[in-house]
């Protein structure tokens, strides 16, 4: 039975590292290629060794696809591509492909420039790898070659963030990277259409939450902030360069453009910066809003929010800086925290401090999360209605009860890092069918096919070079110069009839004639009768002139009829 | 220059329109055509091939074709079309076909048997479709004919089996709008329908498509379903089943339609009980599929999305334990409960704390959850609004907005539930939802109380740059209840930030506070000292009066104190004064108090119109009476009428003022009083004796006097809502005396014999059309003018102009007073201008040629469709009138009757010397033809046909109807 299979590197029963490998109709497909943010040693990138112990990946994948530019989803990509070795497609979206290769610098250069560690992926190897990058399209659907092709749906989550349909003939799996169900300020909610795929691989990292309200988030945000602006206090919100800052930019964006606040808004500079200049140019990958308005005004194009310098930190009034890490471990965010930390007034925004310091200042916790909730996890399945489902990116804990929940309706799977589900398919496979042959077969039944009832028809198939074709047995001969071949079958039949010959034929052709009315029954001349097409013939046996012998002979076509004809004839004839 | 300049300038940015002042009769023309079906053979049999016939009747398709020669042509095209072997032209000559049955005043029956028999012989699915079309066109063109619609329906049920998809939607479509009415009849009576043919029930055929392989035909299935529910057809109940599995479907337009249906049937049958699928269990049939539409919130396509959403915001017959579930969020993180944000600061409300989020993971979940209990493939109603209103696109969420809103109005502990909800959308990222929210939150206003984290909440919106946005938000805060005095206090303290960033808000803002006052007087009168800052000892020093924060305040507490006379108490003297202050020059926000010691304040206002409803019901009395009173008036030459009616508009103008309620009523009266007086003192004895000569003087002020009631009747009639015809009858019979006067005035001065003919003429017009409209009403003008002058009708048509006049002039004064009677609400149109307030001194400087934009806020009230009626006009000091159609987005409406107009206006004028007034005012534009209801239709191709002239010769003009506003400008001549 053909079969898909399904198996993660990483990610499998696991946040971090994501890596998946799918084989389907032949074909072998890796999707994303992530590091783990956890690890500094080999754990830090999936296990390429269970591909092949040496040599290049080039030979046993198709293609990489990568679903969005976070790196737990493309880290370890210059790693594979050019330090193991890969030459084959990389697929990814535009944003995407923009994005990424900022982030994977930025990723080197902490690791290398920062930490010292050697043995590492250059500059120059990002750049060659991104070289074999084949951008996507939303709704494209792109041939990888003749039988695998794939096709990308909005994911919302951050940028660029995509689904991917992979289809090999009729079997079909959906992966859906990181995806959010429900809408926020700058990035719409995902979407997939019923394309029933055989196995659905979802994240699972919000298993088993339900998440409230967006808004009530959003408005108790806005309102701590606006508090304490208004009180005079300057307000540090620490977060990653990528993702929930651009929203959060917006959110607080447009709040001073209705508010009319005059407070000013700092961004810290370097990498948020290069990132917001793609925010503004990929329009189309965001929200309904931003998309309308931006003929008048591109929402990126922030009003109020400037670029942030070291020294603003000390102007005198309120303000408000988003500044990197998010983490507050480190960086520009810890240092304009120690700086803000003694001032009651002054607030930040989400995450503790673990040193001692003296911290007046008010410290708020709030998070903003783009990943699909439980429910929004079950919207989607119901959207794309599979036949199975596998579940990854998530705690072994939290998807069992997903599965849980799963299981009533259909099959679940969660496979661990390393481990292979494997499900069995039943293709359909296409067939070409002659008009002619289908016209005819349409003739006989009623005007219009009924699409719940399988019919049957007559025809021959034809296997030629991968080809399947369905026509009717005279044009399969015609193509294949054959000759038509009867096939009759003959059978005799011991009568006993004291008769002559020729009595005893017209005594069955009578007593045919009686019993068949519905039939065309002759006596010919020649000394035989004609049921349709079946040929009866008498002739008396030499020993005994009371035993007669019948011969009948028809067609294969006629098998039911002349069956029939030998069973009565066996019978004998009326005296 | 300048004035070339100027003409640029206004063509550019404003329409002008200078109001005509006299209008030459248009003069008639009546074109008739060649004969077309001639041309179009002619065209025809030049067509070598296919696309040359094409062509020629795509040109003949772009121009109309006269009534009386349609059917020539259908004959030519019919001929054509048998010999034609092209499909695209076959195409064409059916679509052609249809076009022309729709033509005006053609009976399309003879084309019927044509069509049916093309059908037979036609091969092509496509002109197949097509000739459906048509025939879908001549059965809508003859809905009633008994003829057609069997063999129309006979017809189509024969080609439901065609391969093509758009032959089988073509036919259902007609089954849809021609499908047996009477089939429900054979029911009851076994009647012959069901005999005749052995046609079967229309409903069943549509049905077996509805599972169709093709979406298409299956959206058709179900629209003539629909169209079948329109024409006023039961749908049964059976199909409700198939309906829901087409919820389900593949396709987003099979699903929207499929919604529709289920709808339609919930409406039908929402008693009736279905079984829940996989249980015993057996549910009324609204909410099931209340429940089923609300799965259909989170479904793929937001089209489907919004259609749902509107849906069910009319379903109002399901339970409140389902509707209740639609606002049903189980929150939990990490398989435990987890308390919504609503439900913390409901608590942290209750227990009287009020801070968040301080604490690390204040809102950690706490209790432990059964995996079995939590119910993840959202089944029914549940979390249905939850869903829509944080959809992606705005107009789910508006949809959903509304539902709710249209939901809560008929349930008020559902309104209380969805409180959150709407507050929550205050934050909305677009303003039309947020503005949307808040017009719903005022109209539920009724059914609940804020809280006062709520309160917050909505209040935190006070400082929105958008106006809009602000000013709905005060009309919220007009009908809101609170529960506490802090409410009170915190939304007293915002509203003065509001006002204080935003001054142009004060009106506004004060009179949110008005009501907030008169609403909750017990919870402001703890707040009294503190608002007023009066000491028990010291004395406090004196506020400024001209503070609008602080007559803010005073506003909030003088009105609080109308329903509480304990405050008085604490008023300290200074307070008083300002009262008497504030209560003469805001006197519609300050009420009438009763001051201890201080009755001179209001003893003119011995009719309070705050004593409730009594003192309706007198002042209804007294109106009746007063005119009552008139209606004991013979005729107009009753000795001391004059006086009578005199005292009469005088009570009635004072009646006006009184009581606000009957203003409108009041005034009306009045006016159609003083025509009536005008009228007698125009016809006064001693000035119709004397020879024509000696009395011109007296000639002038009667010609005046008929112009004067001509103008006051257009005002009766245009200016009041809530008219009867009855009414409307006494106000044209009013104009017709007018009339009649000025025809008698005409007949003295000049005789010239041509023109009394015409007027004559037109005046027994005016008699006719004026039986002709208000022939049900003449029964109610006994004794009056009219009726005595149809008496006279047979002798006036055929008697000389001098004779007539005569008649008339006597008929004129004995004809009796027609008593007005009122209708139940009458409502003057009234306009104010708010903004520009007309007080400053600083001329608004310009340079000569160039415009300068004056901003306009008004407000209109008891104005229907002010989009086309209400106009602006400036007038310059030489004289020159400019009148200035305002956008219809200019126009805002925030209450029931109520509009507001801001706008912007642009002046411009040649250099003056020094600075001037220019006065702005609103106008009313009315014209007497829009009131017959059959206005214009226009259809593609009876622009050949002339509309009938109306039958009066339609009035346009306009009525003043606001107060003249003066602007100080100065246009400088230009620096060169």
């Amino acid at each position: 039975m053909p079969e898909i299979k399904v198996t993660p590197l990483g990610a499998g029963q696991d946040v971090g590292r994501s890596c998946i490998l799918v084989s389907i109709g032949g074909k072998n497909i890796m999707l994303d290629c992530g590091m783990h943010m956890g690890y500094n040693d080999d754990r830090r990138f999936p296990d390429f060794s269970y591909i092949t112990q040496n040599g290049r990946l080039t030979d046993f994948l198709d293609c990489v696809i990568i679903s969005h530019f976070h790196l737990d989803h493309c880290g370890a990509l210059p790693y594979m591509s050019e330090m193991v070795g890969y030459d084959g497609p990389i697929y990814m979206t535009h944003p995407t492909k923009a994005i990424c290769p900022i982030l994977l610098e930025d990723f080197r250069k902490i690791t290398v420039d920062k930490k010292g560690e050697t043995n590492f992926f250059t500059s120059q190897m990002i750049k060659d790898c991104m070289k074999k990058v084949i951008p996507l399209n939303l709704h494209q659907t792109v041939q990888v070659d003749d039988e695998l092709e794939i096709k990308a749906y909005y994911a919302g989550h951050v940028l660029g963030a995509a689904m991917v349909h992979i289809k090999v003939g009729s079997e079909s799996v959906v992966y859906t990277g990181d995806y959010n169900m429900t809408p926020d300020r700058h990035l719409g909610a995902a979407w997939i259409d019923k394309c029933r795929p055989d196995i659905l691989i979802s994240e699972s990292t919000y298993a088993t939450t339900i998440r409230d309200s967006k808004r009530c988030r959003e408005r108790d945000f806005l309102k701590k902030v606006h508090e304490s602006i208004e009180r005079g206090g300057k307000v540090l919100i620490p977060v990653f360069a990528l993702g929930r800052a651009q929203e959060l930019c917006i959110l607080l964006e447009t709040f001073w453009e209705r508010m009319n606040l005059k407070a000013p808004i700092y961004f810290s500079t370097g990498l948020t910066e290069k990132a917001n200049h793609y925010y503004k140019l990929f329009i189309t990958w965001t929200n309904q809003k931003i998309r309308k308005t931006f003929v008048q005004r591109n929402m990126f194009e922030f009003k109020h929010i400037k670029a942030f310098d070291r020294s603003y930190a000390d102007n005198p009034g309120p303000m408000v800086v988003f500044a990197t890490p998010g983490m507050l471990h480190a960086g520009q965010s810890l240092q304009i925290f120690k700086k803000w930390a003694g001032n009651e007034k002054n607030m930040v925004n989400p995450f503790p401090e673990q040193r001692k310091l003296d911290v007046k200042m008010q410290v708020e916790y709030m998070s903003f999360s783009a990943h699909a909730d439980a429910k929004g996890i079950m919207q989607l399945i119901r959207m794309a209605e599979p036949r199975n489902m596998l579940l990854v990116h998530g705690e072994a804990a939290k998807m069992e009860f997903l599965k849980g929940k799963i299981e009533q309706e259909f099959n679940c799977y969660m496979p661990a890092n390393g481990e292979t589900t494997s499900v069995i398919t039943n293709p359909s496979v296409p067939v070409d069918m002659s008009l002619n042959l289908l016209k005819r077969e349409m003739a006989l039944g009623g005007p219009l096919p009924d699409p719940k009832k399988p019919r049957a028809m007559h025809g021959t198939l034809i296997m030629k070079e991968n080809s399947l074709k369905l026509v009717s047995s005279e044009q399969a001969l015609k193509e294949l110069g054959l000759n038509e071949h009867q096939l009759r079958f003959t059978c005799r039949v011991q009568l006993q009839d004291p008769h002559s010959d020729s009595d005893t034929l017209h005594r069955i052709y009578t007593h045919l004639k009686s019993l068949l009315k519905d039939y065309t029954i002759q006596h010919l001349p020649d000394g035989t009768v004609m049921v349709e097409s079946i040929v009866i013939k008498v002739s008396s046996s030499a020993e005994d002139a009371n035993s007669k012998v019948l011969l009948l002979s028809w067609s294969y076509q006629d098998e039911d009829l002349g069956s029939y004809l030998s069973s009565l004839l066996k019978k004998g004839l009326p005296t | 220059m300048a004035a070339h300049l100027k003409k640029r300038v206004y063509e550019e940015f404003s329409r002008v329109v200078q109001i005509p002042h006299e209008e030459a009769p248009a003069k008639k023309l009546r074109l008739s055509k060649p004969s077309k079906s001639a041309a179009l053979h002619i065209d025809l049999c030049k067509a070598t091939n296919s696309t040359d016939a094409l062509q020629y009747l795509l040109q003949f398709a772009r121009k109309p074709v006269e009534v009386e020669s349609v059917e020539g042509v259908i004959r030519i095209l019919l001929e054509h079309y048998y010999k034609e072997t092209d499909n695209s032209v076959r195409l064409k000559i059916a679509s052609l076909l249809g076009l022309l049955s729709k033509t005006n005043g053609f009976s399309p029956d003879c084309v019927v048997d044509d069509v049916i028999n093309t059908l037979g012989n036609e091969k092509s699915h496509q002109v197949l479709a097509q000739l459906l079309d048509t025939l879908l066109v001549v059965g809508t063109q003859l809905p009633e004919s008994p003829a057609v619609r069997p063999r129309l329906v006979e017809v189509a049920c024969k080609l439901l089996s065609d391969t093509y998809f758009g032959v089988r939607n073509k036919c259902l479509q007609l089954l849809g709008c021609l499908g047996m009415v009477d089939t429900p009849l054979a029911k009851d009576s076994d009647g012959p329908s069901s005999s005749i043919g052995g046609v079967r029930d229309v409903q069943s055929i549509i049905s077996n498509y509805f599972s169709d392989q093709d979406p298409r035909v299956r959206t058709a299935a179900l629209k003539a379903m629909l169209q079948l529910h329109e024409r006023g057809l039961k749908i049964h109940q059976i199909i409700y089943e198939q309906a829901c599995r087409l919820l389900s479907d593949d396709y987003e337009q099979v699903r929207s339609a499929a919604v529709q249906i289920v709808w339609v049937l919930s409406q039908l049958y929402p008693e009736s009980i279905v079984p829940i699928p996989s249980s015993n269990e057996e549910i009324r049939l609204v909410d099931d599929a209340f429940g089923k539409i609300s799965h259909m919130v989170s479904d793929g396509s937001w089209m489907v999305r919004v259609q749902a959403a509107k849906t069910l915001g009319s379903m109002l017959q399901v339970s409140p334990h389902f509707l209740e579930q639609t606002l049903d969020k189980k929150l939990m993180s990490d398989l435990r409960r987890k308390r919504t944000a609503h439900e913390r600061a409901k608590e942290l409300f209750a227990s009287g704390e009020f801070s968040s989020g301080r604490k690390w993971a204040d809102d950690a979940p706490k209790e432990k959850l059964d995996t079995n209990t939590v119910n993840l493939i959202a089944s029914g109603a549940c979390g249905a609004f939850v869903h829509g209103l944080e959809d992606e696109m705005f107009e789910v969420r508006i949809a959903a907005v509304e539902a709710l809103c249209q939901l809560a109005r008929s349930s008020p502990s559902f309104a209380e539930k969805c409180l959150d909800f709407l507050v929550d959308m205050f934050n909305d990222e677009i303003e039309e939802v947020r503005l949307q929210s808040i017009h719903v939150l005022r109209e539920i206003s009724t059914h609940i109380t804020l809280r006062e984290d709520q309160l917050d909440t909505v209040l935190a919106v006070l400082e929105d740059s958008s106006r809009d946005i602000r000013e709905a938000l005060h009309e919220l805060l007009c009908y809101t209840n609170v529960s506490t005095k802090e409410c009170i206090q915190l939304a007293l303290l915002d509203l003065l930030k509001n006002l204080n960033k935003y001054p142009t808000d004060r009106n506004s803002v004060w009179k949110c506070l008005k009501f907030l006052g008169s609403r909750h007087p017990t919870l402001v009168l703890p707040l009294v000292p503190e608002l007023l800052s009066t000491h028990p000892y010291f004395d406090t020093p004196e506020p400024d009066m001209d503070d609008p924060a602080y007559i803010a305040v005073l506003v909030l507490v003088f009105n609080a104190a109308k329903s509480c006379p304990t405050m008085p108490a604490l008023f300290s003297d200074h307070t008083f004064r300002h009262y008497a202050y504030l209560r003469d020059s805001l006197s519609h926000l300050v009420p009438p108090l009763r001051l201890p010691g201080r009755k001179q304040v209001y003893s003119l206002d011995s009719v309070d119109p705050g004593c409730g409803s009594g003192s309706v019901e007198s002042a209804k009395l007294f109106l009746q009476q007063s005119l009552n009173r008139v209606s004991t008036i013979q005729n107009l030459e009753t000795p001391g009428a004059q006086d009578l009616l005199n005292f009469t508009i005088r009570d009635l103008q004072r009646l006006g003022e009184l009581q606000t309620e009957l203003a409108g009523a009041a005034d009306f009266c009045a006016t159609y009083l003083r025509c009536q007086l005008l009228l007698m003192k125009a016809l006064q004895e001693k000035l119709w004796n004397m020879a024509v000569p000696l009395c011109l003087k007296q000639n002038v002020t009667a010609t005046a006097a008929a112009q004067q009631i001509l103008e006051e009747t257009y005002k009766l009639e245009f200016l009041y809502s809530g008219l009867e015809s009855r009414q409307v009858a006494t106000i044209h019979h009013v104009r017709l005396q007018a009339k009649a006067l000025q025809l008698i005035l005409t007949a003295r001065t000049r005789p010239g014999l041509d023109l009394l003919i015409s007027s004559c003429e037109k005046f027994l017009q005016e008699i006719e059309s004026f039986q002709r409209m208000f022939l049900t009403e003449l029964p109610h003008l006994q004794d009056g003018f009219v009726d005595k002058l149809l008496e006279l009708m047979p002798r006036l048509l055929s008697c000389k102009p001098v004779e007539l006049v005569k008649i008339l002039q006597s008929s004129l004064r004995q004809s009796g007073l027609l008593q007005l009677r009122l209708p139940e609400q009458i409502h003057r149109a009234s306009a104010t201008i708010i903004e520009p307030t007309g007080e400053s001194d600083n001329p608004l400087r310009f340079t000569t040629g160039l415009v300068v934009a004056l901003d306009i806020d008004a407000t209109l009230e008891h104005v229907q469709e002010p989009q086309d009626k209400v106009k602006v006009q400036v007038l310059y000091p030489d004289g020159q009138s400019h009148v200035i159609h305002p956008k219809p987005a200019d126009f805002r409406n925030p209450g029931p009757n109520r509009h507001r107009l801001i706008t912007q206006v642009y002046l411009s004028h040649t250099a003056w010397t020094e600075p001037s007034q220019v006065e702005v005012r609103l106008l009313l534009a009315y014209s007497s033809s829009s009131s017959s209801p059959s206005s214009s239709i226009k259809s593609g191709w009876s622009d050949s046909i002339d509309g009938l002239p109306p039958a009066e010769a339609a009035v346009e003009g306009t009525i003043p109807f606001s107060k003249p506003v003066k602007v100080y400008i100065m246009p400088k001549p230009a620096r060169r």
